[in-house]
C-alpha cells in the first residue's frame, strides 16, 4: 500500500499496518517520546497498538520537544 | 563525528534575545529551519509549562510548523530554548528529554549580564549511551 508518511510518499509491503509498527519499521527508537497525527487527528499513545494504517491514509510523527 | 556548524544570521540571534528576554522568568522556546547548515527562519513556540524550570512545545502547534517549514521547502535545523537564570548548557532533564537525533538543540542564557547561546546535538545510539556534541554557531 502506498500512505504519505512525513508527507512524502511511501510504499510499504503491506496491507495494514498498526502505528506501534510502523514507528517500528522507521526505527524511531523511543516510540513513548513521539507524537503522532493520524489523517489529521493527533493520536493518544494508547492508540499506537491499535490504531491500524491503510491504503492512503496520512501519518506525521514527530518528537515530543520539552526540557528544562 | 565531524565538527558540526551552524550558521545563525545575526537577525535571528538577536530575535532569540529578544524572544527569551520578552518571557523571563518563563522559559521561551521555538524552532529554527533553513537550508543545509543556515537558519533562515525564527519560529517562536508556545511553552505550555509555562515555568521558569521547563518548557514542553504543544504538539499541535509542532506539527502545523513542521508542514509550514516542509512547505517552504526548508528543514528543521535546531530546536531553542531559553535558560533565564542558569548557563547556557544542557540541563540532565534536557539530555533526558531530547531524543531527535537530527536537530541542534540551542540554548540562551541570560544568567549573565550578556546573553550566552550556545548549540549541542544529543545522541542516543541506544538506551544506554548518550553522545553530546558541542555545535559551532557561526553569526553570519
Amino acid at each position: 500500500m502506498k500512505i504519505k508518511l512525513n508527507g512524502e510518499e511511501t510504499t510499504l509491503d503491506k496491507d495494514s499496518i498498526t502505528i506501534s509498527e510502523l514507528l517500528a519499521l522507521k526505527d524511531v527508537k523511543m516510540p513513548d517520546m513521539v507524537s503522532v497525527e493520524h489523517n489529521g487527528d493527533i493520536l493518544d499513545r494508547d492508540k499506537f497498538d491499535t490504531t491500524q494504517v491503510k491504503e492512503a491514509d496520512q501519518v506525521e510523527f514527530l518528537y515530543f520537544m520539552g526540557g528544562g | 563525528m565531524d565538527d558540526i556548524i551552524l550558521k545563525l544570521p545575526k537577525s535571528i540571534e538577536v530575535a532569540l534575545i529578544e524572544h527569551a528576554t520578552s518571557l523571563t522568568p518563563i522559559e521561551s522556546c521555538g524552532y529554527l529551519s533553513g537550508v543545509g547548515e543556515t537558519i533562515t527562519t525564527f519560529h517562536p513556540m508556545t511553552n505550555v509549562d509555562n515555568s521558569p524550570e521547563h518548557f514542553s512545545f504543544n504538539p499541535k502547534e509542532q506539527f502545523s510548523v513542521v508542514k509550514e517549514v516542509r512547505n517552504n521547502n526548508e528543514n528543521i535545523l535546531a530546536v531553542y530554548h531559553s535558560h533565564p537564570e542558569t548557563p547556557a548548557r544542557l540541563s540532565e532533564e534536557d539530555i533526558k528529554l531530547f531524543n531527535d537525533p537530527d536537530p541542534v538543540y540551542i540554548i540562551v542564557s541570560l544568567k549573565d549580564k550578556t546573553p550566552e547561546i550556545n548549540g549541542f546535538k544529543v545522541i542516543k545510539p541506544n538506551k544506554n549511551e548518550i553522545k553530546i556534541h558541542k555545535v559551532t554557531i557561526i553569526i553570519i
